[in-house]
């Protein structure tokens, strides 16, 4: 029997942690297939972050660096600058981006660093247990906001595509999500021209994914999937925020 | 004979460098360093290596953390309040066993402090200075002609123990200029071999993980206890000091770094006079040269520990002589220098109660 569907060799055989309805085995899946699809697991270096996701260094079937909570970028940097002919990406989550990371990927940004940026945006910290996030929605509740994020209190969340489209640096800003078939085959795109930029010497490429916590978020797999649509993204719209591709043509 | 040439410390600690090999330099300024990046821009320029300036000296070390787990030679250097921003990243580097370089060029401190010379980071330097169980190889030239040979030696024994090294310096050192002898043939970067961590791609071979961290119970008291194993290996092995006029003296002076050359011209003084005192210089401040002050303080009396902070180094003199001496000590924190007098008056004191 001809077999369909399967594990990418640019995903490790081992059972991943995340849990049911979690964004972040999509993603992983996309990223294990570019990294075949475009033949560069065996040039590829990965950044696990600090957050759910530090085991992504368990996960992706390519050398892989876990490096202090939000400090990716300076690492991807450094391991880039170090040897130009790697391929280079950061997987870091709202709290290791956006918060504890802020100047990192600011600057990164900023000097147009040939890497790319996996920036998984689900509005909450999951790995400590659903505190707020730089990223959680205003009236949002978290177990440190725990009657809804009060915006006179704890000011606005960061829009970071839009911040960083303020740079004139970045070369690819955009912003996707995986809820739904069709935002995960946008995502798909979105990742690959992510690394083709990098392949190609363009710089830094950036691509936020709005993604679920069931967990943390009190909801189903399925109502978090619709909460995406139906409040997520009146907050953060998708859509490209910088693609100096289409700009050069 | 080699090139000799006139140098500012913190100059030749970038010929030093380069001549270790090294092309990976990123960093942040601040007094009294600020000679080491600029001048390092330069000859990165010049020879093709990787210069950053960075946004912090959090970005610094952990861009540092990358290169050098990405199998190169890569160093920053920083002063006091830029090093202590650096001790998460140390911490993660030094528990992923990875060699990297750290140049301190102490100023006084604590806090913003001033920019006059100090010593008073000797604690956060060999205690560890981040958090978790872990020790930094600390080296302490006490001159331009060490600040351009000691980047190769601690690039030599970070990378034979896989384990970050520290150059303590402090704004004298750095700022004066002294005739340095280029006594090596610089190290081609080519021919240094891939270390087996390096992070360059798996094509051909396993893949690898580069990570400080193991939640599976009990995996991380093992790894400790590994490590532990490696600093015993170089408490056994590394050891350095200098030890002069020490084998007739009544009275040794410990003293490293500038405070070392302070005391090289008291104990001259003294001698002049006929006073028998000598001058431990430690060279490695970890491993602390605990085995040579041992064995002095079987026979010597007395030891003054002349250190530019409130007595930190003293500490460990006094477990390295167990108690059988007494442990006298001057001390000039905040930026204070000591003056050769002043030393041989503190001699004066402690040999004239001896009597």
């Amino acid at each position: 029997m001809k077999q369909l569907f399967g594990r990418p060799n640019g995903l490790t055989d081992v059972l991943q942690r995340y849990c049911p309805g979690c964004g972040h085995g999509i993603v992983h899946r996309i990223i294990g297939d570019l990294l075949i699809k475009l033949n560069i697991r065996e040039c590829t270096v990965g950044i696990a972050p600090v957050g759910c996701s530090v085991f992504a260094d368990e996960y992706f079937n390519c050398d892989m660096i876990q490096p202090p909570h939000g400090r990716g970028p300076a690492v991807s940097t450094g391991i880039k600058r170090a040897r130009p002919d790697c391929i280079v990406f950061s997987y870091q989550g709202d709290g290791d981006l956006a918060a504890i990371g802020t100047a990192e990927i600011v600057h990164a940004a900023a000097r147009n660093e040939n890497i790319t940026i996996v920036f998984i945006n689900n509005a909450i910290f999951g790995m400590t247990g659903g505190q707020l996030a730089p990223t959680t929605l205003p009236g949002m509740k978290s177990t440190t906001s725990v009657q809804g994020r009060d915006i006179k209190k704890q000011g606005y969340p960061i829009k970071v595509c839009e911040l960083l489209a303020g740079l004139d640096g970045p070369y690819y800003l955009v912003r996707t999500a995986v809820n739904t078939p069709k935002n995960v085959i946008n995502t798909e795109k979105a990742l690959k021209n992510a690394f083709v930029n990098q392949i190609e010497n363009k710089g830094f490429s950036m691509v936020e994914i709005l993604s679920m916590c069931p967990t943390n978020w009190g909801m189903t797999p399925v109502q978090s999937k619709k909460w995406v649509d139906d409040t997520m993204m009146k907050y953060y719209p998708l859509g490209e925020y910088r693609n100096r591709a289409k700009e050069e043509k | 004979m080699s090139e000799k040439k006139l140098m500012y410390g913190n100059h030749a600690i970038v010929e030093g460098v380069i001549a270790a090999g090294c092309r990976f330099f990123a960093g942040y300024p601040i007094t009294p360093q600020n000679e080491i990046p600029e001048f390092m821009s330069i000859r990165m320029n010049e020879i093709g290596g990787v210069f950053i300036q960075t946004e912090s000296e959090i970005a610094a070390i952990n861009m540092l953390f990358g290169a050098a787990a990405a199998g190169k030679r890569a160093m920053t250097s920083s002063s006091s309040p830029g090093i202590s921003l650096m001790q998460e990243g140390i911490s993660y580097i030094a528990g992923a066993d990875i060699p990297v370089l750290v140049v301190n060029v102490i100023r006084g401190g604590p806090g913003l402090g001033n920019i006059a010379p100090a010593q008073s980071d000797y604690y956060q330097a060999t205690k560890g200075g981040g958090h978790g169980d872990y020790f930094t190889i600390t080296l302490a030239p006490n001159s331009a002609q060490e600040l351009y040979e000691f980047p190769k030696l601690a690039f030599e024994l970070a990378e034979k123990y896989r384990n970050p090294a520290l150059i303590l310096a402090d704004g004298l050192l750095g700022q004066m200029m002294e005739p340095v002898e280029f006594t090596y043939k610089p190290i081609d970067p080519d021919t240094l071999s891939e270390p087996s961590y390096a992070l360059s791609g798996c094509k051909g071979r396993d893949r690898r993980v580069v990570r400080s961290y193991d939640l599976k119970p009990g995996k991380l008291e093992e790894m400790n206890w590994q490590r532990l194993k490696k600093y015993q290996k170089i408490q056994e092995t590394e050891q350095r000091f200098e030890a002069t006029d020490c084998e007739d003296a009544d009275l040794i002076i410990i003293a490293y770094g500038t405070c070392a050359r302070v005391c090289d011209a008291a104990i001259r003084m003294a001698r002049s006079d006929g006073h028998k005192v000598g001058l431990l210089r430690p060279i490695t401040l970890w491993p602390f040269p605990n085995n040579v002050l041992a064995g002095m303080s079987k026979t010597v009396r007395n030891f003054l520990v002349v250190e530019m902070n409130m007595g930190q180094m003293i500490d460990d003199v006094k477990l390295a002589t167990e108690c059988r001496s007494k442990i006298h000590f001057h001390g000039r924190p905040g930026g204070g220098v000591p003056t050769p007098p002043e030393i041989y008056e503190k001699i004066q004191a402690i040999l004239g109660g001896a009597r």
